[in-house]
């Protein structure tokens, strides 16, 4: 039986090649682990992140619809996982854009011609984020299966950001009934780390804003949104926060640090992506895993959890 | 009755008396503000088009003044005066100078998109929210916000190889904004992540600033882009009633490109 998702296109994005290479090298790795083939979008381009849809966003979907172009028309494939929220996000708002805007489309054909290569069209590509991609083709109890070394004990509170779900109109598969994906209270990721053993506290700030836009550009602003998350994850009884995007991951990261440097603000709670929580939960070393390349040295909560 | 909402009445209309006698009558303490009559003349009645005209401001002539938006808004939590719903009321109305009295805040929204998931009509604000910013900055209200700058420097790596890398996006950053690279902060970090890193993945990330990441065969789409984005820009200077020079009040993104 053919099972679902076990082989896709991946679309790791720049990100992921930079900053956030802790979590292309701990999905690479839980996908090895599971047994789940990643192919990489072949000449991929950026999506154009939070930046290029403020000059235009009809660029912006031309951009990240010349990476689902790639994936349908050159490599045949019918769906990409994207682990960062920024380009599963734009991937989506172009699907979207395309299927719903005809000057959207109009811009895409025109530059998509130009650029020399076929246009995309709606419907071609199905865009999941690495969570679906988990759930969907393990599950909780494929996880509860295959788990070696039991996150038990592990206190974590999942934080998802902005882009995973908001706004609700792009993810048109969410909030669908209780298996689906929820835009006001998502739960793939509690779901699959407590399938790993974990503890998940209630977190009251999943879906808040970690001011990833502005992190150079007004600093103090994402410092102090950084800084509620920590708090409250910390209130909340968490030793982990849990993430799922590059971008809200180097931000929890820089502005903790920030935070007490600028404001004098000492948080410990420390930051791993999911991918890596899951990795360790299946048996892979934290340097698999890629924990050394956190800047919030988890070392030592891990040992102390026999994690490492 | 106490003044509940003193923020969207501007200080110097409000007359406040120590000791007030009205008809022979003493009403200190209990009359004793009051909000001088205005007479609004100065309408600029194109603004709600040229805010419309604008990537992201098109749906604005839908707003029914709910408040939903300013209600859900991330950075009117930190900041009562941002105001999402009060901004598209001035624009609405044509009331110019009022607008921007704000002008130096509207650039904060930080695209978190909880406006546009509550907005019961599909006004889409975070896109109004862009549209008013970049309007401030074509029409010189307001210098190149820290937040255009970023979104120019990461743009233009976007457009001239197809990808971008970081380091570069962060030195030429705070180059443009004339910001020291050496923050304190920014050093601190830096210390705390090469503490575990092995020499490998420093040498790969040294290599990145060095050869740039880029997608391959990308000058076509490059050469189409710059193209779309300068006739953009002309269209959008033309419906701001600003002459066909693209880039006076910003960098030319084509040129910069280059
Ligand atoms: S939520 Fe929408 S309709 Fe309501 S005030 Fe804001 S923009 Fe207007
Ligand atoms: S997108 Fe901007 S205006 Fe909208 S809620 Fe977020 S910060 Fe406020």
């Amino acid at each position: 039986m053919d099972q679902k998702y076990r082989r896709v296109a991946y679309y790791p994005g720049c990100a992921l090649e930079g900053s956030g290479h802790a979590y292309n090298r701990s999905t690479k790795a839980v996908g090895k682990a599971l047994g789940l083939d990643l192919v990489e979008v072949k000449n991929w381009n950026c999506c154009g992140a939070m930046e290029v849809k403020n000059i235009d966003p009809k660029l912006q979907t031309y951009l990240s619809s010349r990476v689902m172009s790639i994936a349908a028309n050159d490599m045949g494939f019918d769906t990409v996982m994207a682990p960062c929220n920024g380009c599963y996000h734009n991937l989506k708002k172009a699907e979207h854009d395309l299927g719903q805007d005809p000057e959207s489309r109009a811009v895409a054909e025109r530059l998509s011609s130009k650029a020399g290569h076929k246009t995309y069209e709606a419907g071609q590509i199905e865009t999941i984020h690495a969570l679906d991609w988990i759930k969907d083709a393990i599950g909780e109890d494929g996880i509860r299966t295959r788990v070696k070394n039991s996150l038990a004990g592990l206190k974590i509170a999942n934080y998802y950001g902005c882009m995973y779900t908001r706004p609700r109109h792009i993810f048109p598969e969410k909030d669908q009934g209780a298996d689906s994906e929820s835009t006001s209270d998502p739960h793939f990721m509690d779901d699959i780390l407590a399938a790993a053993g974990a503890e998940i506290v209630s977190f009251p700030l999943k879906t808040a804003c970690c001011g990833g836009a502005h992190t150079l550009s007004d600093s103090d602003t994402s410092t102090k949104l950084v800084l509620n998350i920590l708090k409250a994850a910390e209130l909340a009884g968490a030793d982990v926060i849990a993430t799922e995007c590059p971008t809200c991951h180097s931000g929890l990261e820089m502005h903790q640090i920030r935070a007490e440097k600028v404001f004098g603000e000492r948080t410990g709670v420390k930051i791993l992506y999911f991918t890596q929580l899951l990795g360790l939960a299946l048996g892979l070393t934290p340097r698999k895993v890629g924990v050394q390349e956190n800047i919030s040295d988890p070392m030592e909560l891990l040992k102390e959890k026999a994690l490492a | 009755m106490p003044i509940h909402e003193k923020s969207l009445i501007r200080p110097e209309n409000l007359e406040t008396h120590e000791s007030l006698v009205l008809d022979d009558v003493d009403v200190s303490g209990h009359w004793s503000t009051f909000i001088s009559p205005r007479v609004v003349t100065d309408y600029n009645e194109a603004l709600e088009d040229e805010i419309a005209a604008l990537p992201g401001g098109q749906n604005i002539h839908r707003c029914w003044q709910c408040g939903s938006c300013t209600n859900a808004c991330t950075v009117n939590a930190l900041n009562p005066d941002f105001n999402p719903r009060f901004w598209i009321y001035l624009v609405r109305m044509g009331m110019e100078e009022e607008l921007l009295r704000d002008k130096e805040i509207i650039w904060q929204c930080v695209s978190c998109h909880k406006c546009t998931t509550v907005c019961p009509r599909d006004v889409e604000p975070e896109g109004v929210m862009k549209a008013m910013a970049h309007w401030l900055e074509l029409k010189g209200h307001q210098a190149t916000s820290p937040s255009s700058h970023f979104d120019d420097v990461f743009s233009e790596q976007v457009i001239e190889t197809g990808k971008i890398e970081e380091g570069r996006i962060v030195r030429d950053f705070f180059r443009r904004t004339g910001q020291p690279l050496m923050q304190d902060w920014l050093v601190e970090m830096i210390k705390r992540l090469i503490r575990h890193l092995p020499v490998t993945l420093l040498a790969r990330m040294g290599l990145a600033t060095l050869v740039r990441p880029r997608t391959r065969a990308w000058g076509p789409a490059r050469a189409a882009i710059q193209d779309y984005v300068a006739e953009e820009r002309v269209r959008q200077r033309a419906a701001l009633g600003l002459d066909g020079e693209p880039g006076s009040a910003r960098p030319g993104l084509p040129d910069a490109a280059e």
